[in-house]
């Protein structure tokens, strides 16, 4: 087994709101190994993107990290100084956001935006960052890369501007690419591409990724591991396989349901009643409690803490309790 | 089944025959003349032709810029066309008039953003009486009545109808959006990407009810998404648009087993899918090209692993396949050399 690259340790990240704090990620804990491909999933206010947004040290203002730990090869990366955090930020830790355009300044060229990026975290001459831009756009898949490099961005397609932005978190030679919906703003033929442009690189270079997206059918292709996330808490995490067809928690196992697939036809898809709890009025005990059918007493007074399971899966569920599985020291329940 | 290759007329509800839309996006007068540009249009959708039959639900796909949303427009008057027919119960849709009045309480729309498609200033109770007083369906406190129970059908409370829209989660304002469109009786709904604002739990409930309502008061869907999964759950026929052009036309359970046009394959073997874990695509060429200057001959030649000179100069008509068509020179060959007696 590869070693651990990226450790999440019990990660809670609040927002003073003038009606209360609300906590955004109640104590979330994994591990991303190298050249691994986490897949990140939830419902819209999971607290998906946050997560991401931690990691990286960007969360907006007034929310902050309040609670937990975050390790990268080793070293703690939470607490570091605004200044020491941006040189991590892009150097060891890429990022690849939903929408291509947005994340490409439009008064630059592409080549302006590559070598600027290149030569902020490498030791680097004007001429060999360039080269090394060219080579990096090669690598995405931008055909022609050395004439199209001077190009700006409303000269590219959503895909191949997608592919620029990949290349953008590429430049550095990260550890770590976290990529927070990078096909939601693509059509299918065209996110198909994208999805085997970040496999290939990563496989290529041993970086890992954190992919974050709401799409299941996307996580199934590309991840080695998911987390499925509810409600700021983490569901169920395992590998990918497992989850998807062997789904342990209840919320994984509606969530699987209520995916249509192209493969079979199913005469009706399970609903899971009523939707995610907005963050001010989560329930107390297990967050998922009052939708779940399988739901008892424990559950409504006590929060599930993860639990081990077989196959290097963790769920966070009191079915599994009674099973014996060992219950991971240190964690509280919240309620 | 029908007799395939013909389209019965006895049982569709409505006829599309040839329609286009060609949209002017030339530049200003004043820049043509300096820059020496000529107009230059869109065509948007290029003469399409389908049947909807009642109680069914057809299914139109294609990637963003092939026209589905447009002729859902054009279908329900949003949007003049710029040719052909649409022929609704056997009576072709022109102009504004009384008829058309009436016939146009007999369909209605659900948008794709339920943030956007409602009202925030009027309550949900106005939003879903709105249609039963602009056609004078009912008078008086029936109306009331009629929310209350509309509220009931798509599984929200009658209490509700005093709230406003922002008191509502996404699919819950979905519901709001089809109590509105069931609110004036119609047989024919059309649904412009219905669940693609919504979560995935969330998408499942509005589906269901969708399909429970379908069979309650037997309606008709033109059902309109990108999502290739959701179309395989919902359709019964599904046909599929690239750059305004109808390329195939298909049950929805032969589609799937037995795609015809190679765009259709493509899109198939794009789409990222559960069952998928671990596999391995076929990777897809090339992009959507740009629809205003679009591929001579067949728009998909340039993609297309199957291309013959012909597809270069020619638009393939449509060739009968089963009981729909395909718009392909390479299946229609392939056909035939089966159909031939070795």
């Amino acid at each position: 087994m590869a070693e651990t690259l990226l450790s999440v340790r019990n990660l809670v990240v609040e927002f003073p709101t003038r009606r209360g704090t609300l906590r955004a990620i109640d104590d979330v804990s994994f591990d991303i190994r190298r050249g691994e491909v986490l897949g990140v999933v939830g419902e819209s206010g999971a607290g998906k993107s946050i997560t991401g947004a931690a990691i990286i040290g960007l969360i907006e203002p007034p929310g902050r990290i309040t609670g937990g730990e975050i390790h990268l090869a080793g070293a703690r990366i939470d607490n570091l100084s605004p200044e020491r955090m941006r040189r991590i930020r892009g150097k060891r830790i890429g990022m690849v956001f939903q929408d291509p355009l947005t994340s490409l300044n439009p008064l630059y060229t592409i080549a302006d935006q590559l070598i600027e990026t290149i030569r902020t975290h490498i030791d680097l001459s004007e001429k060999a960052a360039r080269a090394r831009a060219i080579g990096l756009l090669d690598q995405v898949g931008i055909p022609a890369a050395a004439r199209r490099i001077d190009d700006y961005p409303h000269h590219f397609s959503g895909g191949m501007r997608q592919r620029v932005v990949i290349a953008l978190a590429l430049a550095a030679e990260p550890d770590l690419v976290i990529a927070d919906e990078p096909t939601t703003a693509l059509d299918v033929s065209v996110q198909a591409q994208i999805i085997d442009v970040l496999k290939d690189i990563c496989a290529d270079r041993g970086a890992a990724v954190m992919l974050i997206t709401h799409d299941m059918g996307v996580i199934a292709e590309t991840a080695d591991r998911v987390a499925v996330l509810y409600a700021g808490r983490l569901a169920e995490i395992g590998p990918v396989g497992d989850v998807i067809k062997a789904a342990e928690h209840p919320y994984t196992v509606g969530l699987m349901g209520s995916i249509p697939t192209i493969t079979h036809e199913a005469p009706r898809l399970t609903q899971i009643p009523g939707s995610m709890p907005r963050l001010t009025s989560i329930p107390p005990g297990c967050a998922f409690n009052p939708r779940c059918e399988k739901v008892f007493a424990r559950c409504r007074a006590e929060r599930p803490v993860p639990l081990r399971r077989p196959g290097n899966r963790e769920v966070a569920c009191w079915l599994f309790a009674e099973e014996g599985a060992d219950e991971r020291p240190g964690v509280q329940a919240h309620g | 089944m029908s007799v395939p290759g013909c389209r019965p007329m006895a049982e569709a509800l409505l006829s599309i025959r040839n329609l286009s839309c060609v949209f002017d996006v030339s530049k200003p007068w004043l820049n043509r003349v300096i820059e020496r540009d000529e107009r230059r249009f869109l065509t948007a959708v290029a003469s399409v032709t389908f049947d909807i039959r009642r109680g069914e639900t057809f299914a139109l796909v294609g990637e963003s810029g092939s026209g589905k949303s447009t002729i859902a427009k054009m279908i329900v008057g949003l949007q003049p066309p710029s040719g052909g027919e649409i022929i609704f119960d056997g009576t072709p849709m022109r102009g504004q008039g009384g008829d058309m009045r009436r016939l146009r309480r007999r369909f209605q729309m659900i948008f794709q953003d339920p943030f956007a498609s409602l009202n925030p200033r009027w309550r949900v109770g106005d939003i879903i009486a709105e249609p039963i007083r602009t056609f004078g369906l009912l008078r008086g406190s029936a109306v009331e009545r009629e929310v209350e129970r509309l509220l009931d059908v798509v599984g929200l409370s009658g209490r509700d109808r005093e709230k406003f829209p922002h008191e509502f989660s996404g699919g819950q304002r979905q519901r709001i959006a089809i109590a509105r469109a069931l609110s004036s009786r119609p047989e024919f709904i059309v649904c412009d990407e219905p669940t693609s604002a919504l979560d995935v739990s969330v998408q499942a409930q509005i589906l269901n009810l969708m399909r429970d309502l379908q069979d309650e008061f037997g309606l008709t869907y033109l059902f309109i998404s990108h999502d290739l999964s959701v179309v395989r759950h919902m359709a019964n026929r599904i046909g599929v648009l690239y750059l305004g052009r109808l390329v195939e036309v298909a049950e929805g359970k032969t589609l799937f087993r037995d795609p015809s046009h190679p765009y259709t394959r493509m899109l198939l073997d794009a789409v990222p899918d559960l069952e998928m874990a671990g596999r391995r695509r076929r990777r897809v060429e090339g992009e959507i090209p740009n629809p205003i200057d679009p591929p001579s001959g067949c728009h998909f030649h340039p993609r297309c692993p199957l291309v013959e000179p012909r597809c270069r100069n020619e638009a393939p008509p449509e060739f009968p396949r089963g009981d729909g068509m395909a718009a392909c020179f390479a299946v229609d060959r392939a056909a035939t050399k089966e159909a031939a007696p070795t």
